[in-house]
């Protein structure tokens, strides 16, 4: 590639939402035919509203679009496909009752009947050039997150996409799935398309990309080729001051004992085996991570201990300071959280559980508390200053402590949510996907927290996604595969490649299944 | 027992036509992801409305009835006032984004609250001395069946009996089953009602489709109120008897797991459960016959049971039923 010919340029781009949130501020910015473009910037720094725009679902209050020299509007999803822009968005657009075949076809009306088996043959095709592995006829609600994707990404080359656009397209996948999208986004490449990707994940953004476009509070900031910059160089861009980028892990002092799991096995509501004869031991002044690809039974393992889910067999047991061993399996939530048992878990919809969205922040905080208070009344004082401090203490990006949760933006959601659990002063602190979805400035203020929690002696459980983290974080690492333990390591001296290894295969070895 | 049967089929038949046009209606409308609970409103809307075309129109002409016209008139007029109410729904719960269920039981109230104010005029009008207003005239036109099915013995009379608008019912269902699986506008239609914003980002008219499937259905719904009126109760309309029939074609969706094609003979079933209490002797005890009424709801709530147990996903309701969508939510 000599000559760099820009297919899409934006110009002086502004969206606002109601009077006070500037979303985009005066964007100006290219892409390059057959490049793959990595845009980065921290949570609301307003990247996915500027590629919204791209795909028709915002408008743009000020500025204009050009694709391949020529001046666009993009008013609805429709212009986007007539212009080749194609959009996978980070929460799939896919319906689950109908097949692979009927969601790539759907919105087409170039004829009145409907053609599946040519829409299939079609789909082969373009799986066969790009080495994608479809079935047209399987149903949505049948594939895993990873053949969601694929489907997607089908969908919007089916169109004729040139431009394609993927928000946060590694989120979900695992090692081995990334590395397999990394390869189809770079048939793409060499077949002349431009790709567009928006992702947290530092160490892809070096892998994939060839030039990196850095977004600030909605502002443009520069430009950088991949090959002449650095991870360190890169954050500091994002986040406009120099941020240090290595995860603290003090040694655990005097660890002893906080949780004992044996043997424990649990069944979901459909008879299915999620947790499969699991024994651990979670120590006080230790994070232990829980590694294993989603669905592996992390979520139905930290609710077991906190209460919220039947157990078929086995036990849990809490250690206190002298030792005395208490069972957990019986005990109601309530009891088990009074026992400084604290569970914070941030879901893919981040709001599902722990915070109610159409409440404001004390509102938040008194669902822990609610039940404190002598009078009939509720005590909203307390609350109100935990609201206070925690916006304070965690820099919560809120206009006032009033604001619906809903409002604001992922990142500080997750630092309501946590910084709440925290308050609670608990002995065990259970969190599962606490970074789900933040941007590098705000996670470091989680692993911080965490560390914190370590230090004072807090038993901590980790659930999370990224290796990287989990593998600078943890200091043991229990990894899970299909609910079974596939190993426990340390922190320490694991690498990458055999966690990802045991995740798909218990034990890690390939001998046999 | 044959005899019965044959005696028995047909009345089932002419109950069930109503709920028919009322479940295709329905399933339509719901397919658009639009939960219209004003549907037994709109049925009884759609009757009221053919008794005033049909009224005015005998009352114009007296006995020099042109058989098209007579059918025409009220026709329109159904499918004029059932297209307003569909309107009415679509304009609060698509355009303003009105709460459905809110807006639909609204519409019900409206709906019967008009019919029952033009049926009360019309009578006065009429100055008829039973609260009643007769158009038989009018409904022999609507009740012309095939010639010489008589003739066929039971066959005939089982299955070539019926007025056309019995006809013209499974036609719709039909049509409606082949639609909504087979074509695009069927794929369209359905993704709307799964998933708006999936639909949107596919480069649907969201709007545009729950518009037209939410007047279309109500249309057809309205129909079944003018074939309750013209083809059922020959011609008698009095107020309040049209009955629970708009919520027996509610049930009727959830019974047919949103397949029109089921509602074809799901209808006849609903029909003849619905009549059954007159052929099972219950002596002077009315409470017995009032508790044979309820089987159609008993069946429902087993198919829910059935559907629910199973857990099939092709099986359960459109995904977004019953909520509103707007592109730009956060």
């Amino acid at each position: 590639m000599n000559e760099k010919i820009p297919v899409l340029q934006l110009r002086h781009i502004t969206k606002r939402f109601g009077d006070k949130v500037i979303a985009n501020d005066d964007v100006s910015m290219d892409a390059y035919k057959g490049e793959i473009l990595a845009l980065l910037g921290e949570n609301g720094s307003g990247k996915t509203t500027l590629m919204n725009m791209l795909s028709g679902i915002y408008f743009p209050d000020e500025g204009e679009i050009f694709v391949n020299g020529k001046a666009v509007s993009i008013n609805d999803p429709r212009d986007a496909f007539d212009l080749g822009i194609g959009m996978i968005h980070q929460h799939f657009k896919l319906i689950d009752v109908m097949s692979a075949a009927e969601n790539i076809t759907l919105g087409l009306s170039k004829e009145g009947k409907l053609n599946l088996k040519q829409t299939a043959q079609k789909i082969n095709e373009i799986c066969e050039k790009y080495g994608f592995e479809v079935d047209p006829n399987q149903k949505i609600y049948n594939m895993s997150v990873s053949q969601k994707q694929t489907v997607e990404i089908v969908k919007v080359l089916y169109r004729g996409a040139d431009i394609l656009i993927l928000d946060e397209p590694t989120a979900v996948l695992t090692p081995q799935e990334t590395d397999k999208l990394f390869k189809v986004l770079r048939n793409m490449k060499e077949d002349g398309k431009t790709i567009i990707i928006i992702t947290h994940k530092m160490h892809e953004v070096l892998d994939i990309s060839d030039r990196v476009a850095i977004l600030r509070k909605g502002k443009y900031i520069c430009d950088y080729e991949t090959k002449q910059t650095s991870a360190q160089i890169l954050t500091d861009a994002m986040v406009g001051h120099t941020v240090s980028l290595n995860i603290e892990r003090p040694e655990p002092v005097n660890p002893k004992i906080r949780i004992s799991v044996q043997n424990l096995t649990i069944r979901d509501k459909d008879g299915i085996v999620k947790i499969d004869d699991v024994s651990f031991d979670a120590y006080s002044g230790e994070v232990l991570g829980i590694a294993g690809i989603a669905g592996s039974g992390q979520k139905e393992l930290l609710e077991a201990i906190a209460g919220l889910q039947p157990v078929e067999k086995g036990t849990i047991e809490y250690v206190d300071e002298d030792g005395f061993r208490e069972n957990l399996l019986g005990k109601d939530p309530m009891e088990i959280a009074n026992m400084g048992v604290s569970l914070s878990f941030v879901p893919e919809d981040r709001l599902g559980m722990g915070l109610v969205g159409n409440m404001d922040l004390t509102d938040n905080m008194m669902l822990r508390s609610f039940r404190k208070g002598k009078s009939i009344f509720a005590d909203r004082k307390t609350p109100h200053d935990l609201a206070e401090h925690v916006v304070e203490e965690l820099d919560v990006n809120t206009p006032n402590v009033a604001t619906p949760v809903r409002k604001l933006s992922g990142g500080n959601v997750q630092k309501i949510l946590v910084g709440r659990e925290i308050a609670n002063a608990p002995k065990v602190l259970l969190t599962a996907y606490a970074v789900r979805g933040l941007d590098i400035n705000s996670s470091y203020t989680i692993y911080d927290l965490i560390n914190k929690q370590k230090k004072s002696g807090v038993a901590v459980v980790y659930v999370g996604e990224d290796l990287d983290v989990l593998l600078e974080l943890c200091d043991k690492i229990l990894v899970l595969c299909g609910g079974k333990v596939s190993g426990l390591i340390y922190g320490k001296d694991a690498d990458k490649a055999t966690v990802g290894l045991m995740m798909t295969k218990v034990g890690g070895g390939d001998a046999d299944e | 027992m044959f005899n019965f049967l044959v005696q028995f089929i047909p009345r089932a038949v002419v109950q069930g036509v109503p709920l028919m046009y009322g479940c295709v209606g329905e399933t339509i409308t719901e397919k658009s992801g639009n939960l219209n609970l004003g549907t037994p409103g709109i049925m009884y809307v759609g009757g009221i409305c053919g008794v005033i075309g049909a009224f005015f129109y005998e009352n114009a002409v007296g006995n020099n009835m042109n058989p098209f016209l007579g059918v025409f008139i009220p026709l329109m007029c159904t499918l004029i006032g059932s297209l307003l109410m569909g309107l009415i729904y679509s304009f609060l719960t698509v355009t303003l984004r009105a709460n459905q269920n809110v807006t639909g039981l609204a519409l019900t109230t409206f709906g019967i609250g008009i019919g029952n104010f033009f049926g009360g005029s019309l009578i006065k009008i009429s100055g008829a001395d039973v609260p009643s207003i007769v158009l038989s005239r009018t409904s022999k036109l609507f009740s012309a069946t095939i010639p010489g099915a008589s003739k066929l013995g039971a066959i005939g009379e089982v299955l070539f009996s019926y007025s056309t608008m019995v006809y013209v019912a499974i036609l719709f269902a039909i049509l409606a089953a082949l639609i909504i699986s087979k074509t695009r506008v069927g794929l369209n239609l359905r993704s709307v009602g799964e998933s708006p914003a999936t639909a949107d980002a596919a480069g649907i008219n969201v709007e545009k489709y729950k518009y037209f499937a939410t007047c279309i259905g109500a249309m057809v719904s309205g129909l079944g109120g003018l074939f309750y009126v013209m083809g059922y109760a020959s011609g008698i309309w009095s107020n309040d008897a049209f009955g629970d029939r708009g919520w027996l074609a509610l049930a009727l969706v959830i019974f047919t797991i949103w397949r029109p094609g089921h509602s074809i003979w799901a209808s006849i079933i609903f029909g003849g459960l619905f009549i059954l209490h007159n052929y099972i002797p219950t002596g002077v005890n009315l409470a017995n016959k009032e508790l044979y009424k309820i089987i159609p709801y008993l069946a429902t709530i087993i198919i829910l049971i059935i559907t629910s147990v199973r857990n099939k996903r092709e099986n359960q309701p459109p995904e977004s039923l019953g909520l509103s969508y707007f592109r730009e939510d956060r």
